[in-house]
């Protein structure tokens, strides 16, 4: 034990590693709350896993594999619990008009465009506010690939989802943000 | 052969959320111009779907140079906290 207790200098884990680690999970789940927990968590399971630590990596390598596995094991919690119940159909899913529009969620033309597309905060307020309308998967989702800007592999990697799987929640996200900027910003 | 050139509009509009990030075919490209013939809706989803992606580009520059940190005093806490354990 001694010699794991020689490899990690938790006394300095704090110091080194917390904001290198709060801001790798804030831009994840978006959540400053959730983000403190979740390298809570980290820095607990760190201590309680030092054995295992074999100076093959760096520690702030190491802990941030167990973060990132917090995050997955978020991902699964948030993607069980809250099921395509929440997601607004924008689409008939059978008989014969399957794949269509459904008519209430038929896009709309845009008013006054050019007038609502000046950058602002309040646009900004507005686009925000459309992504956490979204079910809480597809926001992260939506937010790591848009927002965010990762690669489709990483995100894949980091949630433990396929590609398809990413592309269907990308989509779905999508239509929901076009009608959500279409209600409460183009035509409001 | 040109059934296979036939998208619903739920497919359309997903190839176009892929063409966002680059990450549509050509094949795709050519049977969503294919649907565009016959489909109005999804034109102007498409044209939609355009403008959203430059908003959010610029929402995104906007969010992706703040950095996040904790203050002195909730890492003192997490300190005490994990001195505890």
């Amino acid at each position: 034990m001694a010699k794991e207790k020689d490899l990690l200098n938790t006394d300095k884990w704090i110091d080194n590693y917390a904001d290198y680690m709060y801001n790798y999970a804030i831009v994840r789940v978006n959540d400053s709350d959730l983000a403190k927990d979740l390298v809570q968590d980290t820095f607990f399971a760190g201590l309680k896993s030092a054995k295992n630590f074999q100076g093959k990596s760096t520690e702030r390598t190491w802990l941030i594999s167990i973060l990132k596995r917090k995050i997955i094991d978020y991902y699964r919690k948030i993607n069980s619990k809250k099921g395509q119940a929440e997601v607004r159909m924008n689409f008939y899913d059978d008989g014969e008009n399957e794949g269509n529009w459904l008519e209430e969620r038929v896009p709309q033309s845009w008013e006054n465009q050019s007038e609502k597309s000046v950058e602002n905060d309040e646009l900004k307020k507005q686009l925000s506010s459309c992504i956490d309308a979204l079910p809480e998967k597809y926001a992260m989702v939506f937010r790591m690939k848009t927002i965010q800007e990762f690669e489709t592999e990483e995100i894949c990697k980091e949630l433990d989802i396929t590609s398809s799987n990413l592309w269907v929640i990308i989509h779905r996200a999508r239509t929901q943000l076009r009608k959500c900027m279409e209600d409460n910003w183009f035509n409001n | 052969m040109f059934k296979n050139l036939r998208l619903t509009c739920d497919e359309a509009t997903m190839i176009c959320d892929k063409s966002q990030y680059g990450a549509s075919t050509l094949l795709n490209g050519l049977k969503l111009n294919i649907h565009f013939i016959g489909c109005k809706k999804c034109f102007l989803y498409t044209k939609q779907n355009v403008k959203l992606t430059d908003l959010y580009k610029g929402y995104s520059h906007s969010c992706k140079g703040e950095k996040h940190t904790l203050s002195l005093e909730e890492k003192e806490v997490l300190k005490k906290l994990l001195l505890k354990s």
